[in-house]
């Protein structure tokens, strides 16, 4: 990322004002915080906390939140906080994976749309074409069609893992592309870009050296996004019974099981629930933040 | 504006068929064997039997031909013969349910009112919502309005549907008890009871819903009259001494809506995603119900037809959409 720009002072420079702007969006700031937080309680939380996310103890089952077990048990006795984590674990780990690769689609296809004239019109009527399909509905097909044979042949949580990543990842590319598209179509007209060709720099090299670094602000922001979008899904699938196999805990799996006992245990739909929306919502004020904070026309003001 | 509409019902052919195209071969190139339900004592030449009873037998390209006839062709007869009891159709092989064995068509007919009313409703709330409030915010913008707005339409963008109807059960059905869980499609509207009743149901599926649409379409309302209130025309309007009321709702408004327009069509395929998921909450029998059950019980003519509802119902509304943007900038109509 130092080849960005030409030398290290206005590099350091570009990034305390893309700070100083960043800072200055006080909910961009708390949501960073709280996904930070929320990260972290979920990566080294498992290490420090003494109940395993499946460890059965029908003698405690159904108990309300105690010094014990802060949220509580499950019907099997299986500490809630336990397996809110490695829920947590597997959802941002599927929205984190499903981000990189939606990126790499989009950026892709937006690259190769604005810069190669050719392939514009056939890779925008392309996009325009996946943006018409009904994602859900062929999110849920696919869950329905590749869920054997992939789980035969990485194991039924790998396979699922595999499965839910490619699947939201090909699904969510397309508003990254048509952005990455509309900034590299000006950006190839720009004279720095006309200098390297004269120059008699590669195509390839033009992209990689020229244009990718100018496209990283609007990559970075879909990537916001994107992380947002792949937990919403993939809580979506799991919630619909469609995602990961019942033992394995994710955040929309624990919510779908606390459905199951709405009546009686009402207050267990609300964790794995506030998790998913707090985590999306501080995501969305990071993603507002961080837009705000590398347009240069907004931090002039 | 006539061949401009003529132009783009035209490409939305192309599109839908391709759709179909893309729908047809993710069903049927997926390792998934249909005879998988079947018990393992039928022997392999029944087995075989079966498949061809199917249409399994053929090659791919016959049978996407074959669905695509049925779909484009013997149903819209169907239709035809049922709106004007003609006999279009008679003896024609229609799309069978795997599951219920009948055409998958009337029951796509059966389910589709509840969905398209739902979801239809939600829609035109969260319009009525979202509309008023972004302009007001952008009228006002920092105010303690526009800041509680702000995150209140940051929260519906944020919290998912599965979530907010499971929690609006929670406390309206089970801890209040005011209003019903379970969305009764039996229900026939006669007397004012009886609507009361109605509305009683439908309030928690649609508001869910139109939570949805409220976030998304008031961020863009907001930020697009927060672009155009600075454009120099609304000064040249201030300076000749018109009303604010005009200036807002007339100028400015109507220069605003136009990419809302676009957000609210291309945001048709989030809120049927959303109608899955809110059926599947409160047990509307519609269209998402449907496929989910398809889904489950392997039938796939159902869940290609159902999915191919979707997506003509999703290029219908960006057609709506783009005839709509045509009337709003006539600039559009001539390009």
């Amino acid at each position: 990322m130092t080849e960005v720009v030409e030398n290290k002072t206005s590099n350091r420079s570009k990034l305390r004002d893309v700070w100083d702007q960043f800072k200055s969006h006080k909910g961009a700031l708390l949501g960073g915080f709280i996904f930070f937080s929320i990260v972290v309680v979920v990566m080294i939380g498992p290490f420090f906390w003494p109940f395993e996310a499946n460890g059965i103890d029908i003698r405690s089952r159904n108990q309300g939140p105690s010094l014990l077990h802060p949220f509580g048990t499950d019907q099997l006795g299986r500490d809630t906080l336990a397996r809110m984590m490695a829920g947590g674990r597997t959802s941002i780990a599927v929205g984190l994976a499903a981000m990189a690769l939606s990126l790499f689609f989009g950026s892709f296809i937006g690259v190769t749309a604005g810069f190669y004239k050719r392939l514009d019109g056939i890779l925008m009527r392309f996009t325009d074409l996946f943006l018409s399909l009904p994602l859900l509905p062929l999110l849920l097909v696919m869950m329905l069609l590749f869920r054997e044979p992939l789980s035969q042949a990485y194991g039924p949580e790998k396979g699922m893992f595999v499965l839910i990543v490619v699947s939201i990842g090909i699904t969510s590319w397309m508003p990254t592309a048509r952005i990455v598209r509309a900034d590299v179509l000006a950006l190839k007209e720009r004279e720095f870009v006309l200098a390297a060709r004269s120059s008699g720099t590669s195509d390839t090299m033009i992209i990689l050296r020229h244009i990718m670094p100018n496209v990283l602000s609007p990559i970075m922001v879909s990537a916001t996004l994107g992380i947002a979008n792949g937990i919403i899904t993939e809580s979506a699938l799991s919630f619909l019974g469609l995602g990961f196999p019942p033992d394995f805990p994710t955040w929309g799996r624990l919510l779908n099981d606390a459905v199951d006992y709405l009546q009686q245990y009402p207050e267990r739909v609300f964790w794995p629930g506030l998790a998913i929306s707090l985590t999306v919502l501080s995501i969305n004020y990071l993603g507002d933040g961080l837009r705000d904070a590398l347009d240069p026309r907004m931090r002039k003001r | 504006m006539l061949t401009y509409i003529a132009r783009r019902l035209l490409i939305s052919i192309p599109t839908l068929i391709v759709i179909s195209l893309v729908i047809f071969l993710l069903l049927n190139l997926a390792p998934n064997d249909p005879m998988a339900q079947v018990p393992l004592t039928v022997p392999p030449e029944v087995k075989e039997k079966m498949r061809e009873a199917l249409g399994l037998g053929q090659p791919l390209y016959i049978q996407f031909i074959k669905w695509v006839v049925q779909l484009f062709w013997v149903e819209p007869q169907v239709f035809i013969d049922y709106m004007f009891e003609t006999n279009f159709s008679e003896g024609k092989q229609r799309v069978i349910s795997w599951q219920t064995r009948s055409p998958v068509m009337d029951i796509v007919v059966q389910r589709m009112p509840q969905t398209l009313w739902v979801v239809g409703m939600s829609y035109i709330v969260g319009i009525l919502i979202a509309i008023p409030i972004g302009i007001y915010s952008a009228y006002k913008q920092y105010s303690v309005f526009d800041q509680v707005g702000t995150f209140v339409t940051m929260i519906g963008y944020s919290v998912p549907p599965f979530f907010t109807g499971v929690f609006v059960i929670v406390i309206f059905s089970v801890q209040l008890g005011w209003l019903p869980s379970i969305y009764d499609t039996t229900h026939v509207v006669v007397d004012w009871d009886t609507f009361k009743t109605q509305l009683k149901q439908m309030v928690m599926p649609v508001m869910v819903l139109a939570l949805q649409t409220t976030a998304m379409i008031n961020r863009f309302m907001r930020a697009t009259m927060l672009d155009n209130l600075n454009q120099d025309y609304v000064r040249t309007a201030r300076a000749k001494g018109l009303s604010e009321w005009t200036i807002v709702m007339i100028h400015v408004l109507r220069n605003s809506m136009i990419p809302v327009i676009t957000v609210i069509a291309l945001n048709v395929p989030a809120i049927f995603g959303g109608a899955i998921i809110t059926e599947q909450v409160f047990k509307v029998n519609g269209i998402g119900h449907q496929l989910i059950g398809a889904i489950y019980a392997n039938d796939l003519p159902t869940v290609q037809t159902i999915t191919f509802m979707f997506a003509f119902l999703i290029v219908a509304f960006n057609l709506l959409a783009d005839i709509i943007y045509g009337i709003l900038d006539p600039r559009i109509r001539y390009d």
